[in-house]
């Protein structure tokens, strides 16, 4: 029994964490990995955005619309085509059981527009116009929150502007209540370029267990 | 929902919740266009520096985060920031700045002038359902830093455009539980979850409890019925505000105050007696039966 905890205490030590729950790499993933990494973590040069440790309804949701077009997007259109809704399970569940790896937060807290976007909203519109903050649903620095709100930090800003952009002129339908896209159509371009630019600088998974 | 037999109680609630339309009990009017805020309280960037803007720093930490920065006052997840929102600048969403110069004030609720601070210590008792600050506590005194610096240049005494929450229209039929659950399965469980516990992420409370043990007590002003559909209406869902009807709003508020949450802090040892004292009016269903349970009965 010692000698299990000292192993696990050893494992711990060399960075090496707890046992990560896995899940077997189902067959497609290998297409998939073309674009969003060996790692699941995306590409941040070219805009593809991290799948690794979103949550699986998440994942599923978007495969499901990328099929039926409800979130156009070429490229997916024709990976999700061939899915069936097994596979496309399988898939969600892969990803969302990939670990993040932790990176630290920046040296100082981000300032700026994009930052008092995201933490505090624009309410100079009002109530019923204004624009709530990205951190009241999406959490404090956008690590998401439960299976509706994914996590913004580290996506790419490319990624993140092009989704913001999809709600605005409507190629992106999909999001619980239109929440999404009722937000969307009330920012600036100004605006999407500083708050994308935000989320993109942060962790998605902060080390240390340092909160943003 | 189940299926429940009509029992006295619950014949009484319904009567309760009916009577309710024929007179506002304030006697105010119904339905008025909430005039144009045109007060501003000062930007984020002109806070002061030095030992007040330290305090008034402080005020709004404790405002938009409640359980982290007064823990010792807060006996729930709930934040000032859920009800007053943007920290307490949103004009018809209670704002600091138009209570902060509307006191001191006789408050019917206590039978009392009372101080700007004497009204946030009750905002403790009973929304955060915790106890309250002594008036000279480094809390009490940061958000009254806090409030007074958003005041800045708001005339003393006078009713400013925006204060409070909107005075909702009548409802064109009484409220109702059953059309109130399905407007929150629609528009509020999503965030609020639909045992109305909210949500939290990575340590944080992201999304209030609107019901529970986490959130508001029977005393609190939020768990009126009339209370919490103005604030709805105006407010909620958080990005769609406005999109819900006035019967939705009505609706919902009744669901949500038809559920169980932390005792009345005034409690005297019986729900009925409590009720007769402090919740005397069609607004409030505690003591009464919702599903055959007497709200506020079960000590939370």
């Amino acid at each position: 029994m010692n000698r299990i905890l000292c192993g696990l205490v050893i494992a711990l030590i060399a960075g090496l964490g707890w046992p990560q729950r896995s899940v077997a790499a189902p067959p497609q993933a290998s297409q998939c990995a073309a674009c969003h990494g060996a790692n699941g973590m995306g590409n941040q040069a070219a805009g593809f955005p991290a799948l690794a440790g979103l949550p699986a309804p998440y994942l599923r949701a978007q495969l499901d619309a990328f099929k039926s077009k409800e979130r156009a997007n070429a490229t997916m259109a024709g990976m999700a085509a061939p899915l069936t809704g097994a596979e496309m399970a399988a898939l969600s569940d892969y990803y969302a059981a990939l670990p993040v790896a932790p990176a630290p937060l920046p040296p100082a807290p981000p300032t700026g527009p994009g930052a008092a976007l995201a933490q505090r909203g624009d309410w100079q519109a009002g109530v019923a116009d204004g624009i709530p903050s990205c951190d009241s649903c999406h959490g404090a620095g956008g690590l998401g929150v439960g299976t509706q709100f994914p996590r913004l930090a580290g996506q790419p800003a490319v990624y993140l502007a092009a989704q913001l952009n999809g709600w605005r002129d409507g190629t992106r339908k999909t999001g619980p209540m239109g929440l999404m896209a009722a937000v969307a159509r009330r920012l600036t371009p100004a605006q999407i370029t500083a708050v994308t630019a935000y989320y993109a600088a942060l962790p998605a998974n902060p080390a240390n267990g340092a909160k943003p | 929902m189940r299926h429940m037999k009509l029992n006295p109680r619950k014949a009484m609630a319904i009567a309760l919740l009916g009577a309710a339309w024929l007179v506002h009990p304030t006697g105010a009017a119904w339905a008025q266009t909430p005039a144009a805020a045109t007060f501003s309280p000062p930007d984020e960037a002109a806070m002061p520096t030095g030992p007040f803007g330290e305090a008034v720093k402080l005020g709004e930490n404790i405002f938009r985060n409640t359980p982290k920065y007064a823990p010792q006052f807060t006996g729930n997840t709930l934040s000032c920031d859920n009800c007053h929102m943007n920290g307490g600048r949103l004009a018809n969403s209670s704002p600091m700045w138009a209570a902060y110069v509307a006191y001191p004030a006789y408050r019917a609720k206590n039978k009392k002038v009372n101080t700007f601070g004497q009204r946030l210590q009750g905002c403790f008792r009973f929304s955060e359902n915790g106890k309250a600050p002594p008036l000279d506590s480094k809390v009490m005194v940061a958000l009254e830093s806090y409030s007074f610096w958003l005041s800045t240049n708001a005339p003393t005494g006078a009713k400013m455009a925006g204060r409070g929450y909107p005075k909702l229209a009548k409802p064109a039929a009484a409220p109702s539980y059953q059309r109130g659950q399905v407007v929150y399965a629609q528009n509020c469980s999503l965030c609020h979850g639909a045992n109305g516990a909210g949500a939290a992420a990575h340590g944080a409370v992201v999304f209030p409890a609107v019901w529970g043990k986490d959130s508001y007590n029977w005393g609190a002003g939020m768990s009126a019925i009339n209370n919490a559909a103005d604030f709805i209406h105006a407010n909620m869902p958080l990005g769609l505000a406005g999109t819900l009807s006035t019967q939705q709003a009505w609706d919902v508020a009744a669901y949500i105050d038809s559920q169980d949450r932390p005792q009345d802090p005034r409690f005297s040892g019986s729900v009925a007696a409590t009720r007769a004292k402090f919740h005397n009016n069609a607004f409030s269903l505690y003591g009464t039966a919702v599903n055959g349970h007497v709200l506020g009965a079960a000590a939370q």
